[in-house]
């Protein structure tokens, strides 16, 4: 009896068939052992430095993660002392360049070095890093009740070509001129011409691109993994509309970074071969840069450029919060204790995002001087995205209505996450109408709406996962007392930072200038002290979650296998059977005694699940 | 072909040959079970939309950049291309016959198609290198002008590709006696298979960009 209902539910939206005995636990034990035993025979290296162990590459890509984070965080620093105090030397600095801090006191142009390095490696080495094949490596088999990703080798030469890509980038602070200065977006004919065009433009500009060309390789590599794996290796039952929003979130992920970094790579190819083999496809005649007539290069346009680079910058800002935004939903939902509010309605929105964020690529360039025809079309277009935003956003607060809070850590983060996501996202309405964008483009509003809606809130997003995984990841809580205050800290001090660069936009303050010496800035400098030390005292927030982290590893609580009582995989008793008899998030379900079924529970209960296979039995019932 | 498997287990699912090298897994999914449900097709497939995406990024840059201005000066595109061209469709045929040898358990011919798919492969490259040197007799260089940029990389961005499916095809033919026997590399030959022929369609793509446009 059992045993033909699930067979009803497998053979429905699975595009793979399986009978009923392909679950014998008999199988499952046998699979699992085998995936033991070569493991132990293995040694150090092979075990946890070039591991194909999805578990471990998920780690590695977390902590480079978190490394990448606390070196962009410092060099952040050492922009906001210079941007409130300009005259102040940073003792050490020239350590750090001489030429570029001579006694300690950055050059405008160094000042652009650090900003180059902190966008690009907050952009690519955290948000793009941790949210995804961090999280997803040790996370999404678990949660599809997969044994493993789909290819595992494939799998480690993406991690060992992210870390070659962050050490290129790094190693750009060794050359000389320092790192490139022309910003994560790279804009020629800046970033085309070699040293000419400043310090940091010779060999630093080639290891720039050299390293996102590498990058854009690992992550197409990754992304392959992760969608063959959710394509083909879910567990029995595991429909697709049955996946955690989180795996949903990693999929649509996926697709938006095969598709995006592939046209950064070749726009990486191109601008290299501008820089190296003289060719002019986006350098322009006639250009005069630093009192120099630029020769042998002709007929380019630097807007093919960005272009190129926007098509992929969009979804790359999505690919930024997509998991961000799965891991809210799926923690609301079980810190409310209540089914996710509409959840085939976030499955939607979550690909109406993703589609969506390929045609919207030109609220970028309003300014290029694009045919008005277009700007219309592609604000248009960039209104129409908020709507699956706006779609999320109302499921999550219709997810927390009247559910019963749990306020763990991870759920603060989470719904931290929320408010930090609007304060931000509301802004690019306005960014959207090419009308206000000429006055709002290259100023601190659009500083503003990117780190809320993307850097922030990405970071809550991250947040909350590790909180909220720590217990699965290492088998440990973390202490929750820390956690809050490190909230608390973040939470405001997000706020307290971000939230005044609006201001600054609006009163005209530009982005991307080293000293704001102009007469008409002086008004603003209070403000722009108050955020200094704001960004001070947030950055110094976070080394109690590091250190939270750290001690949690050794001396947290000993966690039990569910500790959060939630319904998905990934909490499943190790080794036991992974069919999947129902959706994601049953909480609070009707006539059981605990308030959550999971999905791999057979037995009962008036969930939809069983009342449809139930009612597909009276269908044959009655048809006999 | 492998029809016969209408239940693999889970462990299959979990352990089935990934395509990425062969070796390791290739034991677990043995057993008649065949590799229905292998990765290896679906994670081509989906290489494949990669790479589409990369080649339409730079066949609109070279739109875009024609459309520019009055330095795109057309280049009489090598003869020799034509004769490539029929090589490398050639080959997909020489191929295609390799499979279907194979299937009728036909050894001999089985081989014989896939070293002659090779060697076409590797003429088809030996012409592209003939058509770089016309042109670079002609006094036509990467940078010599804007058509000509575009002609030198998209070709070596495709002969790059293809010579990744060339290795696979090398290892088809050093393990073409295993495969014979069905002991493994079934997963390796369908893969290639599709790769290859997608390779020749990017390329009829990518000659009829540079006729119309180079
Ligand atoms: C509600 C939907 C959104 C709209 C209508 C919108 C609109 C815009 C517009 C028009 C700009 C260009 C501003 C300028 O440079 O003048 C912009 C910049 C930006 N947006 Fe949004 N945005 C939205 C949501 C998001 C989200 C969800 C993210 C990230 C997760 C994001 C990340 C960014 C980034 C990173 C930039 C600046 C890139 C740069 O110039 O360095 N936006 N947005
Ligand atoms: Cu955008």
């Amino acid at each position: 009896m059992a045993a033909r209902q699930v067979t009803a539910r497998w053979t429905g939206g699975n595009r793979t068939r399986l009978a009923p005995q392909s679950v014998r636990s008999s199988d499952v034990a046998k699979a699992s052992s085998e995936s033991v035993a070569p493991q132990v025979a293995r040694g150090f290296w092979r075990k946890y430095v070039f591991s194909t162990d999805h578990q471990i590459i998920g780690r590695q890509y977390y902590f480079l993660a978190l490394f990448a984070a606390l070196v962009a965080m410092f060099l952040s620093w050492l922009m906001r002392v210079h941007l409130a105090w300009p005259r102040l030397a940073i003792p050490g600095l020239s350590a750090l360049s001489a030429s570029g801090a001579p006694a300690g006191l950055m050059t405008p142009e160094y000042y652009l070095s650090l900003l180059t390095v902190h966008g690009t490696l907050m952009i690519f080495f955290v948000l793009t890093t941790a949210p995804q094949a961090g999280f997803g490596n040790c996370l999404l088999p678990a949660q599809l009740g997969a044994e493993r990703m789909a290819f595992p080798r494939l799998n480690m030469l993406s991690f060992w070509l992210t870390f070659t890509s962050l050490g290129v980038l790094l190693a750009s602070f060794l050359v000389r001129g320092g790192p490139a200065i022309s910003g994560w977006t790279a804009y020629p004919p800046l970033s085309a011409l070699g040293s000419i065009t400043g310090p940091g433009e010779g060999l630093g500009q080639s290891l720039w691109i050299i390293s996102i060309a590498l990058f854009c390789v690992a992550s197409l590599l990754g992304a392959l993994n992760f969608i063959t794996t959710t394509l083909d290796l879910r567990a029995p039952g595991m429909t697709l509309m049955r996946m955690p929003l989180t795996a949903w979130a990693w999929f649509v992920t996926a697709i938006l970074m095969l598709l995006s970094f592939a046209v950064l790579l070749a726009a990486c190819v191109l601008l290299m071969l501008d820089r190296v083999a003289g060719t002019s496809f986006f350098v322009p005649s006639g250009l005069i840069v630093s009192g120099q007539m630029i020769h042998g290069h002709a007929g380019g346009s630097p807007l093919l450029w960005e272009h190129l680079f926007w098509f992929f910058g969009h979804p790359e800002v999505y690919i930024a919060i997509l998991p961000a935004m799965g891991v809210t939903s799926h923690l609301l939902s079980c810190f409310a204790r209540k089914p996710v509010f509409g959840y085939r309605a976030m499955v939607w929105a979550t690909i109406a995002i993703g589609f969506l964020g390929f045609l919207v690529w030109g609220h970028h360039m309003f300014v290029s001087g694009m045919n008005p025809y277009s700007a219309f079309a592609f604000a248009v277009l960039t209104v129409i995205i908020a709507v699956p935003s706006a779609v999320k956003t109302f499921n999550w607060l219709g997810t927390l209505w009247g559910g019963r809070l749990r306020l763990t850590t991870a759920m603060l983060f989470a719904l931290g996450f929320v408010s930090i996501f609007v304060s931000g996202g509301l802004s690019g309405i306005f960014l959207a109408e090419p009308p206000v964008d000429v006055q709002l483009h290259a100023t601190y509003f659009v500083v503003a709406h990117f780190h809320l809606v993307m850097g922030m809130a990405a970071m809550f997003g991250i947040f909350s996962g590790t909180y909220f995984w720590f217990p699965k990841m290492f088998g440990r809580m973390m202490n929750e007392t820390l956690g809050k205050i490190h909230f608390i800290l973040t939470f405001v001090g997000a706020y307290c930072v971000f939230m005044p660069m609006y201001f600054l936009g609006m009163a005209g303050n530009v982005r991307r200038y080293a000293q704001f010496v102009d007469p008409y800035l002086q008004p603003l400098m209070p403000l722009q002290r108050f955020i200094t030390v704001a960004a001070l005292g947030l950055g110094a927030a976070q080394f109690l979650f590091i250190f939270n982290l750290f001690w949690s590893l050794f001396g947290g609580k000993k966690a039990g296998e569910n500790p959060w009582q939630a319904t998905t995989l990934e909490w499943a008793t190790p080794g036991a059977a992974r069919a999947v008899y129902r959706g994601p998030y049953e909480y609070a379900v009707a006539g059981q005694e605990q308030d959550f079924v999971m999905q791999n529970a057979p037995d009962a209960g008036p969930s939809r699940a069983r009342k449809e296979a139930a009612d597909d039995n009276a269908d044959q019932i009655s048809n006999a | 072909m492998t029809t016969q498997t209408k239940f693999p287990t889970l462990e299959e699912r979990g352990f089935g040959d990934g395509g990425n090298g062969g070796e390791g897994s290739a034991g677990r999914s043995a057993g008649g079970n065949g590799t229905a449900l292998s990765v290896g097709p679906t994670g081509i497939w989906i290489a494949m939309a990669s790479i589409t995406m990369f080649f339409a990024a730079f066949t609109s840059a070279m739109v875009v950049r024609a459309g520019l201005g009055a330095d795109w000066t057309r280049v009489a595109l090598p003869r020799i291309l034509y004769l490539n061209t029929a090589m490398l469709l050639a080959s997909s045929v020489t191929l295609e016959l390799s499979g279907r040898s194979l299937r009728a358990a036909r050894e001999g011919p089985f081989f014989g198609w896939l070293m002659a798919t090779a060697a076409l492969g590797v003429a088809f490259l030996a012409g592209q290198l003939d058509a770089w040197r016309e042109l670079a007799a002609r006094g036509v260089y990467l940078a010599t002008n804007p058509a000509c940029s575009f002609f030198y990389l998209l070709t070596a961005a495709h002969g790059a590709h293809l010579a990744g499916g060339l290795l696979a095809l090398f290892y088809l033919v050093a393990r073409h006696r295993r495969i014979a026997r069905g002991a493994s590399g079934q997963t390796i030959l369908k893969v290639t298979t599709l790769y290859w022929h997608f390779m020749d369609i990017l390329w009829l793509y990518l000659f009829l960009m540079l006729a119309l446009w180079v």
